[in-house]
Parts: C-alpha cells; sequence; structure tokens
C-alpha cells in the first residue's frame, strides 16, 4: 500500500479526534457536557488497553498461552472492588484537590516535596519506554502495511509527523485550562470515542478470522491441536504456570490503580463519583470483549504461517494482508493506531502535570527572578511549563523508540513498567486504610522497591544489549552469588516478572511498614494522614484542615489568588468561602482556614508541593505541635458530633417552642377567662348588692314609710342577702373544681333514689307556685358509682331552674330516667319560656360577661350550670340541653354506669 | 319640686328589686316614672314618650344599654334626653364607652340613692331651664 | 450493602479464578473444541461482570454516600 495513503488515513484519523474533541468542549462550554456521563467514563477508562493490547495479547498469548488474560483479569478485580478502594481515592483527590499520582504520595505524607519528585521521576521511567512502545506500534505497523523499511532518518520517518501532531492535540486539549483540577472534557471524550474504534477494529478482524477464514472457534482449535507449536496454549503448563499466573495478576491489579494514565481518567477526569457504579462492570466487561477472539487469532497465525518467520505481535496485520483483505488491513491498523494515540494522550497529560507541578515549578519559584515573571502572567508561566512538559514528554519517547528501543528488547517494556508503578502501591493503599504510615516509611519503601526493580528488570536489560557485562547475571553483584539479578537471594523457579514483583514488593512493603514504625509523623503529616484515612467523615464536613497556623495578610493571599485565578474569580471564591464559614476577611490577618483554602485551590493549578511553597512565601507560620494537632482533629470530629446533636436538638427546641407557643396561647386564653370570670362575678355580686344598699338607704331616709311597703323592701333585702350568700358560695364551689380540689366520693348509688329524694326537697315550693311534677323513671335502673351528694346538688339544680322558668298554676315539670346501652339518662322537661339557640351552649360557661359582650345570658341561671357541667364531667358523664323559645326546655344529663 | 312634676323618667333595668327601689325614689322626687325590663321595651316608652331623663342600665337580655342610648341620642326628637348609665360595670374603659355612646352621666352600682338623686334633680333643673 | 455484597463476590472470584481452584480446570479436555481452562475463565469472568452489574446498578438508597 502506497505509505503517503496510509499517512494521509492517520492524519484524517487525527482531525477526527480533534472534531470529536472540539465539539466536546464547545458542548461543555455550553453546560451541556458529554463527559457528564456513566458510559463515556466507563470507555474513557478502557485507554488501559493499548496498542499492547491490540498487537501484543495475541504475541504474549502465542508465547506465554493463558497468562496473557492476567493482565485482564486483575484489573477487573480492582473494578468488582471500586467502593473501597478507587471510591476512597477519588474522594480523598477531589476533597483535597489532587491532580496525580504524585499529588497523591506527597499530600498525604505530609506534603512532602522530595516524595512528589521520586514519584514523578517513577512515573516518567515507567511511561517513557511505554510511550515509546506506543510509537513502535505505530511505526511497525506503518512498516508492515506499506512494506516498507523503517528509515532512520526522523525526517523522512512518517512517525515523527504523527508526533507532532499529537504533540499539538494534547497541548491543545490537556492545557486549556491551568487549572488540572478543571476536566479535560474534550480529551475523555476524544479516548472514549478511540476507546470504541478499536474494540470495533478487533472484534472485527477477531470474527473475520474466526468466521470467514475458518469455521467459527471448534475449527481453528480442532486444527491447531495437530500443531506442536500450540499445545503449550491450551493448558498452563504446571506449577510455575500457576504462580507466574497470580503474580502477574497482582501485578496488574496494582499497576491498574496507580498507572499514570489511568489514575488520569479513573480518578481525576471522574466527573461524578456514581459512575463507579457503571465503570465496575462496563470496563471489565470491554475487557472480555476484546480478548474473546485473541486466541484463535493467535492460533489462526500459527497455522496460516506455520513455519514461517512472522512476528505473533503483528498477526491481526498480517493475516488480513496476507488475503490481500486491504480495507480490514486498514481497519486494523485504524484500531492500533487509536489505542496507542489513546495512550500516549492521556499517558502525557498525566505525566506533564506531575513534570510541571513537582520538578519545573519548584525549580522555577527557586529563582529568584521568576518572582517578576510569575507576577505578571503567572497562568502564562503554568500552561507554558505544562505545554512544554508536554512536549518534552513525548519527544523523549520518540528519542526512546528510535534510538534506544531499536536496539532493546521490547518484550517486556510493558511489565517493566507494570512493575516499577505497582511500587506505588503500599504508600498509597496504606496511605488511605493505615494512619500510622509516615512519610520516612514511605520513601523508604518507594526508593528500595525501585532500587529493586531497576536490579532485577533494568540491569539484564543492560546486559542483555550489551551496555554492561554478562558477569553480574552469572555470578552475581560484586561477584556475590546471593545477588543475581534473575535470582536474588537464590530464589529461583519464577519468571523474571513475577521474580521481580515478588522482591520489590517484599522490600517496599517491609520497608514502608517498618519505616513507618520506627519513625514518628509531623503535625501535618498526622493532619494528612486522618484526613486521608477518615475521609468520609471528613469531606462532610466544613473546612477542617485547620493545622495551618500562622499570620498571612488578607491582601497577600488575595494577590497570591488572584495571580493565578484572576480578580472576579478570586473575588467571587473568597466571598462565597467566607460567607459559607462566617468569615470575615475585612480583617488585616486572614483567617487560617482560607488560607488554608487558599492552598487547596493553589495546589489544583500547581501542586501540593508548589502550593505550600507559595503560600509560606507570604505566610508566617508557627509550627504546631503534633498534640495540637490531634486536639484540633479531635475537636472538629466532636464539632461534627456535636453539629449533628445541635440539628437534633434545635428540631426539638422548635418543637418545644410551639408547644410553648401553643401553651401561651392556652394560658392567654385561659387568662382571659379568668378575667372575664371576674368581671362576670363582680357583676354578679353587685347587682344584689346594689338592691339592698339602695333599698337600706331608702328605709333608713324615709321613716314615714308605709308598712306594707316597709315589709317588701325588707323582704326583698334579706332575698337579695340570699342571693348573695348564693353566689358567693358557687364561686368558691367553682373554684374548688378548678383548682381540682374537689375529690368525688365513689359509692354505689342507686339513681331513683336520688330524684325522688331530690323532687321531695322542692315539692313544697312547686305546689305553692302550683306547678305540677310528673315522674317517668325506669323501674330496675341499675346502680352506679358516684358522689351521691354532688348528683342530688346537680338534680336540685335542674329542678330549681325549672321550677324558675315555670309559669305558675298551669306549668309542668316531667322528670324521665332510663338507661340505654351503657348509660343512664335523667331528662328534666318544662313548659316555659325556653331558651334561645344562641344562649344554649352560654348557659353551661361560668361567665357570660366576655370583653365587649353586654348581652346577658338569661336571668337566674347564675353559676349553677357551670358547677353541674363540672360535676357531671368528674363522673365522665355529660350535660346538654335542648330547647325552643315559647315551648319549654329539656335539660338532660347522662352518667356511664361503668 | 312642683315644678318637676311634668318631667319624664324612663328607668331601664332587667333586675326588678333595683327597679323597685329606683321607681321608688323617682316617684318621691315628683317625676313621672315609666319602667322598662329590657331594651326593646324601652325603645317603645321612648318612642311614645320621649322621657327627659333616662336611667339606663347596660347589661340586659336582647338589647343593650349602650344600644338604647345611641338611640336615644340618634333620634330628632330625643337627642335632647337626658342618659344616666347606672351599670355594675365600673371599669375607666366601661364608663368611657359609656360618655362614648353619649352618655350624660356614668354612675357605678352599687349607687348612693341621695346622690343618685341629687343629680337627677340638677339634670331636671337644667332640663328645665331650657 | 451494596459494597459488602461486592467486595465478597470479589474474594469468591479471587479463590475461583487462582491456584488451585483454577488447576481443577487446567485439563487437556475441550468444550465446543475449546480448552476447558479457557471456557472456565471466561465464563467466570462473564458471571461475575454480570452479578456486579445487577449489584451496582441496583438502586440501593445509602448507596455510595455512606461509606465508612
Amino acid at each position: 500500500m502506497n505509505s503517503y495513503i496510509l499517512g494521509l488515513i492517520s492524519i484524517y484519523y487525527l482531525a477526527f479526534l480533534f472534531i470529536v474533541a472540539y465539539q466536546a468542549e464547545k458542548k461543555s462550554k455550553n453546560a451541556k457536557s458529554i463527559v457528564s456521563n456513566p458510559n463515556i467514563y466507563a470507555l474513557s477508562l478502557a485507554v488501559y488497553c493499548t496498542a499492547w493490547t491490540f498487537y501484543g495479547s495475541v504475541g504474549r498469548a502465542s508465547t506465554d498461552g493463558l497468562d496473557f488474560l492476567a493482565v485482564y483479569i486483575g484489573p477487573t478485580l480492582v473494578m468488582f472492588l471500586a467502593f473501597p478502594i478507587l471510591l476512597k481515592i477519588i474522594r480523598i483527590c477531589k476533597t483535597q484537590r489532587l491532580t496525580s499520582i504524585a499529588d497523591f504520595i506527597s499530600s498525604r505524607y505530609g506534603k512532602n516535596r522530595s516524595l512528589g519528585v521520586l514519584v514523578t521521576i517513577i512515573c516518567l521511567l515507567s511511561g517513557i519506554p511505554y510511550i515509546a512502545l506506543q510509537l513502535k506500534a505505530i511505526s511497525n505497523s506503518f512498516g508492515i502495511l506499506t512494506r516498507s523499511l523503517l528509515n532512520s532518518n526522523i525526517l523522512v520517518d512518517h512517525t515523527f509527523y504523527i508526533v507532532i501532531l499529537l504533540i499539538l492535540f494534547t497541548i491543545l486539549f490537556g492545557t486549556r485550562n491551568v487549572e488540572a483540577t478543571e476536566r479535560h472534557e474534550g480529551m475523555v471524550t476524544a479516548i472514549a470515542v478511540e476507546s470504541i474504534i478499536k474494540l470495533i477494529a478487533f472484534l472485527a478482524i477477531g470474527m473475520y478470522v474466526t468466521y470467514w477464514l475458518f469455521d467459527g472457534f471448534e475449527d481453528i482449535y480442532n486444527k491447531a491441536k495437530l500443531l506442536q507449536a500450540a499445545k503449550k496454549n491450551f493448558v498452563v503448563e504446571n506449577e510455575s504456570g500457576m504462580s507466574m499466573w497470580f503474580w502477574h495478576t497482582l501485578l496488574a491489579t496494582m499497576a491498574f490503580l496507580f498507572l499514570p494514565r489511568q489514575f488520569q481518567v479513573t480518578v481525576v477526569e471522574n466527573v461524578d463519583e456514581k459512575y463507579i457504579n457503571r465503570a465496575m462492570w462496563m470496563f471489565p466487561l470491554y475487557m472480555l470483549l476484546i480478548n474473546i477472539f485473541v486466541m484463535p487469532i493467535t492460533l489462526a497465525g500459527g497455522i496460516i504461517f506455520n513455519g514461517q518467520a512472522v512476528n505473533s505481535d503483528m498477526y491481526v496485520l498480517s493475516i488480513p494482508l496476507h488475503f490481500s483483505d486491504e480495507s480490514l488491513a486498514i481497519l486494523t491498523y485504524i484500531g492500533g493506531f487509536s489505542a496507542a494515540t489513546g495512550m500516549i494522550i492521556v499517558e502525557t497529560i498525566a505525566i506533564s502535570v506531575m513534570v510541571s507541578n513537582n520538578l519545573l515549578m519548584p525549580i522555577f519559584l527557586g529563582i529568584p527572578a521568576s518572582k517578576d515573571l510569575i507576577n505578571l502572567n503567572p497562568s502564562r508561566v503554568i500552561q507554558f511549563m505544562r505545554r512544554f512538559s508536554i512536549a518534552l514528554i513525548i519527544f523523549l519517547g520518540y528519542f526512546y523508540f528510535k534510538f534506544i528501543t531499536e536496539k532493546y528488547s521490547l518484550v517486556s517494556i510493558g511489565m517493566t513498567a507494570f512493575v516499577v508503578v505497582a511500587q506505588f502501591a503500599p504508600s498509597v493503599l496504606g496511605g488511605i486504610f493505615w494512619k500510622r504510615g509516615t512519610q520516612k516509611g514511605a520513601m523508604a519503601g518507594l526508593v528500595g522497591g525501585t532500587v529493586i526493580w531497576f536490579f532485577t528488570l533494568i540491569i539484564p536489560s543492560l546486559v542483555s544489549s550489551g551496555v554492561i557485562s554478562d558477569k553480574i547475571m552469572t555470578e552475581g553483584l560484586f561477584g556475590v552469588s546471593l545477588l543475581k539479578p534473575y535470582e536474588l537471594f537464590g530464589m529461583t523457579g519464577m519468571d523474571n516478572i513475577s521474580h521481580a514483583t515478588f522482591w520489590t514488593l517484599f522490600f517496599n512493603i517491609v520497608l514502608y511498614f517498618f519505616g513507618s514504625l520506627c519513625s514518628k509523623q509531623t503535625s501535618i503529616e498526622h493532619n494528612q494522614a486522618v484526613l486521608f484515612v477518615d475521609v468520609f467523615q471528613y469531606s462532610k464536613g466544613i473546612e477542617n484542615s485547620v493545622v495551618w497556623r500562622g499570620k498571612a495578610l488578607v491582601s497577600d493571599i488575595m494577590n497570591l489568588l488572584e495571580s493565578f485565578l484572576g480578580t472576579s474569580r478570586t473575588e467571587r471564591i473568597a466571598r462565597v468561602f467566607a460567607t459559607r464559614n462566617n468569615i470575615n476577611l475585612n480583617t488585616r490577618y486572614a483567617d487560617a482556614r482560607f488560607v488554608n483554602y487558599s492552598e487547596k485551590l493553589l495546589s489544583g493549578i500547581v501542586g501540593t508541593a508548589s502550593a505550600r511553597m507559595m503560600v509560606s512565601s507570604v505566610a508566617k507560620e508557627e509550627e504546631i505541635s503534633l498534640n495540637e494537632v490531634v486536639e484540633i482533629l479531635k475537636k472538629s470530629q466532636e464539632l461534627m458530633a456535636v453539629n449533628k446533636e445541635l440539628k437534633q436538638k434545635s428540631q426539638e427546641l422548635k418543637l418545644l417552642t410551639e408547644q410553648l407557643q401553643a401553651a401561651n396561647e392556652q394560658l392567654k386564653f385561659t387568662d382571659k377567662l379568668k378575667d372575664d370570670f371576674l368581671a362576670t362575678v363582680t357583676h354578679e355580686i353587685r347587682t344584689p348588692l346594689t338592691s339592698i344598699k339602695a333599698l337600706s338607704e331608702i328605709l333608713y331616709d324615709n321613716e314615714d314609710i308605709e308598712h306594707s311597703e316597709r315589709q317588701h323592701f325588707l323582704n326583698t333585702i334579706i332575698k337579695e342577702s340570699d342571693r348573695l350568700s348564693r353566689l358567693i358560695n358557687q364561686v368558691l364551689d367553682l373554684e374548688k373544681f378548678e383548682s381540682g380540689k374537689v375529690k368525688v366520693a365513689k359509692e354505689t348509688l342507686n339513681l331513683e333514689e336520688i330524684i325522688i329524694d331530690s323532687i321531695e326537697s322542692i315539692e313544697q315550693l312547686a305546689k305553692d307556685k302550683g306547678i305540677s311534677i310528673i315522674t317517668k323513671i325506669d323501674k330496675k335502673l341499675p346502680k352506679f358509682e358516684g358522689d351521691r351528694d354532688r348528683i342530688m346538688q346537680v338534680m336540685l339544680n335542674l329542678l330549681s331552674n325549672a321550677l324558675k322558668f315555670t309559669e305558675g298554676n298551669k306549668g309542668t315539670i316531667t322528670i324521665t330516667a332510663y338507661k340505654q346501652d351503657d348509660n343512664l339518662y335523667v331528662n328534666v322537661i318544662d313548659d316555659g319560656a325556653g331558651i334561645a339557640k344562641q344562649y344554649q351552649e352560654l348557659i353551661f360557661d361560668k361567665f357570660y360577661q366576655a370583653h365587649d359582650q353586654t348581652i346577658k345570658k338569661p336571668k337566674g341561671s347564675g353559676l349553677g350550670l357551670a358547677i353541674s357541667k363540672r360535676i357531671l364531667e368528674l363522673h365522665n358523664g355529660e350535660i346538654w340541653v335542648e330547647s325552643e323559645v315559647g315551648k319549654g326546655s329539656k335539660f338532660s344529663f347522662s352518667i356511664p354506669i361503668e | 319640686m312642683n315644678i318637676q312634676k311634668n318631667i319624664k323618667v324612663l328607668i331601664v333595668d332587667d333586675e326588678p328589686n333595683i327597679l323597685l327601689s329606683l321607681e321608688f325614689l323617682m316617684k318621691k322626687e315628683g317625676f313621672i316614672v315609666f319602667i322598662a325590663r329590657d331594651g326593646e321595651e324601652a325603645f317603645d316608652i321612648i318612642k311614645r314618650e320621649h322621657p327627659k331623663i333616662v336611667l339606663l342600665d347596660i347589661m340586659m337580655p336582647k338589647v343593650d344599654g349602650y344600644e338604647v342610648c345611641r338611640f336615644i341620642k340618634g333620634g330628632n326628637e330625643t337627642k335632647e334626653t337626658k342618659v344616666v348609665f347606672l351599670s355594675a360595670k365600673s371599669k375607666e374603659a366601661d364608663i368611657e364607652k359609656g360618655y362614648s355612646v353619649g352618655a350624660d352621666l356614668y354612675i357605678p352600682k352599687p349607687f348612693s340613692t341621695r346622690d343618685l338623686v341629687k343629680k337627677v334633680n340638677m339634670m331636671a333643673s337644667g332640663v328645665v331651664s331650657q | 450493602m451494596k459494597q459488602q455484597r461486592a467486595i465478597a463476590i470479589t474474594i469468591f472470584l479471587v479463590c475461583l479464578l487462582n491456584f488451585p481452584l483454577l488447576s481443577l480446570f487446567n485439563k487437556t479436555v475441550f468444550i465446543f473444541g475449546m480448552p476447558l481452562v479457557y471456557v472456565y475463565v471466561f465464563s467466570v469472568w462473564a458471571v461475575g461482570i454480570i452479578v456486579i452489574a445487577i449489584i451496582a446498578e441496583s438502586k440501593n438508597v445509602e448507596e455510595t454516600q455512606e461509606h465508612e
């Protein structure tokens, strides 16, 4: 195939990616984020499947059989464990505004700069060869398709131009915002699209091989059985194969978590923690799909090219070419190209942030002249550093590919990178679950692991390329036979990678734990340790990292923020923060929380270590003792507990207030009732008093008054006096009821007896008035419990009222009593004047003179009915009246039998 | 004393015993006395007789004293009629309200008969002089 | 709840996909013409994905918010 056409296809493909990314950025600016989608997130994780997967899986399957799957089983298991591990890391990064694995480790261990540098260097050591591997894959596939030889002159090497385009793309979509915490929506969308493309391409070639060239899986396996070389692919060879499977799975598990590109897409680019729910099954499914046809293709390649010197790494391209299916070959090329470019883009962005934040920025800030430049246009400076790092990393990868990998074996570059990245595992996993882990422990573990990695994997590769003598391989370091790189301490029977994995992690873990146990944490370390391990407790709280104590001018902090965020944004952020935390920013010195928050904001832009440097340059810090830190943390924890309690308390208080208000209303009401009652009583007392006084004065002043009239007046005085004393008794009686002093006796009573007794006591009065009394009392009324005197009082009251209101000489009073259900009923019926509707309720009230009420209730009822009502209430009974004006009234009461 | 023979006095109260004493007192002074036991009765007598002086209770069934007073002071023929409230309501607010509806005098119960007679007589002479 | 279930499933899968359980299926036996060990690994893998998908996508009220 013409290399220009293929070159054009590559450029068109990159142009297509540009458009995809550009559109996504545009949409995200219009707040219609594409990345805010769990599927995009899950697909972007498939950046894990690089050209190494696309081409290399087949190659590895042909040599190691089932083992090629270990690299995918490991990440699958990690994804299944996303809740306790990934989610925690994501939460920590969000609350601490961490943007890289270097930031993560340095921040966890006291924002230590040298740890950040070390991690960055390790990432570079793993990343550069890995990028080179991708470039080599692009170059090789290009070469196979165009059947051309590689050209060592970079100017005619098409890979060089692809590198330039990749640098442009990465700079364009990776450094849009200075704030690394802001997500690269365009880039992520492009990566997700690439994931789809490489999957489709691989499935296409897989189906082509399996169902077009062969008759399905069975056919391939049956034919492969005849090949001697393929035999080893059907089963895992003996125990070393099993141990290899185990170690490689473990290795992939850890590498998957901490590979810079993986950390970038999984943690930094995560928009919503809930997306994990989708990714934790969708990404494993992706890996399963992309691996289904690996073995068939491997075996098919073996069958097709039996005995020919065809690189198994390139079977996916060689097979369609062999059958002259060029379009399929191009599709495969594009799939491999997308796998490679995806990896390069994300890895570069991830490492460039680390390089600029942890290596370049601190060095730059150390230069005295840098201050002026930073002040001039800080975001420009950061952007430049980021871009410079991107170009540097990709070029380094290119040169590594161009001048080193051509001489060295590429086979284990991927796995070698995995081993060194796995060195982060003890520090990170220990860091999020174990508070005791210290800076010195982390440093010791990382350095130890890396040194062993260098010894067990890098030295041999240097030996095999002839850089150093192979004496070390056979005789060991300094001639000590226990120090052979592939048989450290005499350990044999493992493949190089498993061997290295074991020893690096062994030293790393041991050093990390013992280093931690043997060293003390500083206050800041302890603070960070608690914030990391207990992130789910603290991330909900307010700005709680209050360990920083010192003096910084508000204006200095604001200037610092302004130079990175711009004036308007800084002001907005400060205002929001001040309101949220109830801080006054108009003071001379800044509140510690604000300083802290500013540092966090800055660390999102320039990284933890640099942010710390900048803030300390404007602030005078005071060292806080560990005890104080512990106190502060304890307090903030208590505060949260108190807060919770407070919330509950305030809820209770609210309820109480409501109750109190109701009680108060009730009280006010009763108070008013009391007033009304007093007014009523006063009025009621004054009326007879007025008569008595007036008549007495008349009698006194008029000695010549007629005898009969005098008698009449005197009789009236006596009657009014009686009325007065009765009234006073009633008031006292009522008062007793009100204050609950009345205790009703519980005697067994006979209702009929009481009625007859009460009638007897008024019989004479009725006879005098000429009123007849009729009784209709059911026989055998059951007995009931109650207070005889009180029931008698009710009866008498009703009877005397009836007498009062019944016209003399022709009136009748009827008394009936009966049992219905569980109640005894008594009716006192008269044919007197009757009571108008509006008074029927009122007459049972103890007062009638409500404020402004000047209409009197029917005369004479006094307080008797009010008292009767209370007596019945004490007997759990009721009293009521039915009446019509002019026709008479029917007073009734009921008493329950039990 | 004779001068007052022509002066009509209306007594309005729902308490018969108070009516008894007031009636005695007014008759003794030589007034022509009318009696009403509630507001409605009072309206009739006022319309019919145009009494010059009304002794008025406030708390009464059906229509209260304020209403009667307003009726008196609002009518063209009766607006010159003197109204004396006789009430057991003795709070300042009550007295104020009594004057605000147009009363000429407010005497709280229980009252002194001599004082009442003196005041009514003074009022009667005022009426005469007009 | 969700978290505990996922962890339990994963531990189970780790056992299934490792020595010594894996060696039970490491035989030169063919199912549907394919080597037993491949069929085994892929099926365990697929079933694991399905189970985890069911757990992860279930609407659990207290999910992701409370992890500690």
